[in-house]
């Protein structure tokens, strides 16, 4: 079941996206969301005094965000000077057909105004959308985002396993699976590489992991002080290559179709995809929804609480210990893998039956408690 | 007594994984393959939950193996039942230090 929108897709969610066009919006935004229910608000930190090419990679984000099925009508909070292109992302949400609406704070004369005025536009679009029904779609809709954070040593041996497991499985169903964490591929990038459909998409996983790998080198330090993170080594992973081998194995086994580029919405492509992101949540979740996730699959050990505003983020957590002490923020236990009570698979059929009730609107457990305001777009260049 | 358990996750590893609490030196672990066998292996030094121990001896330079894939290289010498980590265990990737020592 979905809402659906006029691009074909169907959304598991239906908000009003508010979305500031550069960081100096976020205060308007935000104050705009609290006044109005059924909007969700993006705050971020970019869009300004960066180089053109993240300054259009920005634009190309918000544009994707604001397309994601999960939205339903979107209100854009520009301040009126930017770098960003806010007339461009206004025209190209116009295009989706759905209700698109803009303010800009300096036209307005400033703050309050800006509230005011904003307020009104996203109630008048909060209840022009809340009369949607649900429509029962097929599960070759769904787009899945995956993901794995705050991980340990069971997170490579259960809970990306039931992932992996889950990837297989819909993707023989017709579903599209998008899958990131380039610095998390380093150290079995080659594994990924020979399950790409051609030469090509295998070149290009190469290249996007030594692009990533030449980033981390460039500042001259061991990558170590960094990935793994402080926690990962507490929880028992020793090297990048280790937290990379038991990061891909979320991927399941299916081939590779393409790698998309962060600020990319996917369109009609069916199975398994890579999108060029880093590992930090923020900018992951980010670029995730602005691919046109309805929702994602997070696999946890330590214990990651993160979430995303109109993403829902289904949380398994591998480690039985975690579990029992963060119950309230993880939704499935693949903890009885590692003590032997529940096998791969029949974890891996809880969270597919979790997974249909979220695309049929029961909430998560991030979404529950709202915990999903860091979010941020990933830029390349320097902010100057 | 309490099943100590370790996992070891393909045949070429030479390390495998504790999950049990509380394992000190001295004590023996059950190291379990992927095809269910079971090998007792006495634990050198305490090791935390989530943690590896060596399945053989492993000398200074060679690589250590998890997975079936090499996570890393011994940084010292590593004798069977010790504790692999951060403090014996290499990463050789993203090295941007050892780059800027080469120039």
């Amino acid at each position: 079941m979905g809402y659906l929108r006029p691009d074909g897709k169907a959304g598991a969610r239906n908000f009003v996206g508010i979305i500031p066009t550069v960081t100096c919006a976020n205060d308007v935004a935000q104050a705009i969301c609290r006044q109005v229910q059924g909007t969700v608000v993006y705050l971020h930190h970019q869009g300004c005094c960066q180089m053109p090419p993240d300054l259009t990679r920005v634009t190309d984000t918000l544009i994707s965000i604001g397309k994601s099925p999960n939205v339903g009508a979107v209100l854009l909070v520009s301040l009126g000077c930017e770098g960003t292109n806010h007339q461009r992302i206004y025209e190209e949400l116009k295009k989706t057909g759905k209700p698109i609406e803009i303010i800009h704070i300096q036209e307005l004369g400033g703050v309050s105004n800006s509230i005011q005025k904003g307020t009104d536009i996203a109630r008048n679009l909060a209840i022009k959308i809340s009369g949607l029904q649900r429509e029962p779609v097929d599960i070759a809709n769904v787009v899945m985002s995956i993901k794995c954070g705050a991980s340990d040593a069971t997170s490579g041996m259960a809970s990306n396993c039931v992932i992996g497991y889950i990837a297989d499985k819909i993707i023989d169903l017709g579903a599209t699976i998008v899958f990131g964490e380039t610095t998390e591929f380093i150290g079995g990038e080659h594994l990924l590489a020979k399950r790409a459909v051609n030469k090509t998409v295998g070149d290009k996983i190469i290249q996007k992991v030594n692009e990533m790998e030449a980033r981390a080198k460039s500042i001259g330090c061991d990558m170590r002080k960094g990935q793994p993170t402080p926690g990962n080594i507490a929880g028992g992973l020793s090297s990048i290559e280790e937290k990379s081998l038991g990061a891909i194995v979320k991927s399941g086994t299916r081939p590779i179709q393409g790698v998309l580029e962060y600020p990319e919405y996917i369109t009609t492509q069916k199975g398994l995809w890579i999108k060029d992101t880093p590992g930090r949540e923020p900018e992951i979740l980010t670029g995730m929804a602005a691919t046109g996730a309805q929702f994602m699959l997070f696999s946890t050990g330590r214990g990651a609480p993160q979430g995303f505003p109109s993403m829902p983020v289904i949380k398994i957590c591998g480690n039985p210990n975690t579990y029992e002490r963060m119950k309230n923020d993880m939704d499935i236990n693949a903890g009885r893998i590692i003590t032997g009570a529940k096998t791969i698979e029949q974890v891996g059929e809880e969270v597919f039956k979790k997974m249909l009730r979220v695309l049929n609107g029961e909430l998560t457990k991030n979404e529950a408690v709202q915990y999903f305001s860091a979010i941020d777009i990933h830029c390349l260049g320097p902010v100057i | 007594m309490d099943l100590k358990l370790a996992l070891k996750v393909n045949d070429k590893d030479n390390v495998a994984t504790i999950f049990a609490n509380d394992i000190k030196a001295h004590m023996q672990v059950d190291v379990h393959d992927k095809k269910g066998a079971d090998v007792l292996l006495t634990v050198n030094s305490d090791i935390p939950y989530g943690h590896k121990i060596a399945l053989q001896d492993i000398n200074k330079g060679e690589l250590i193996i998890k997975y079936g894939e090499e996570i890393g290289m011994a940084s010292q010498a590593i004798k069977k039942g010790d504790y692999v980590h951060v403090h014996n265990l290499e990463s050789m990737r993203g090295r941007g230090d050892l780059q800027a020592g080469e120039k």
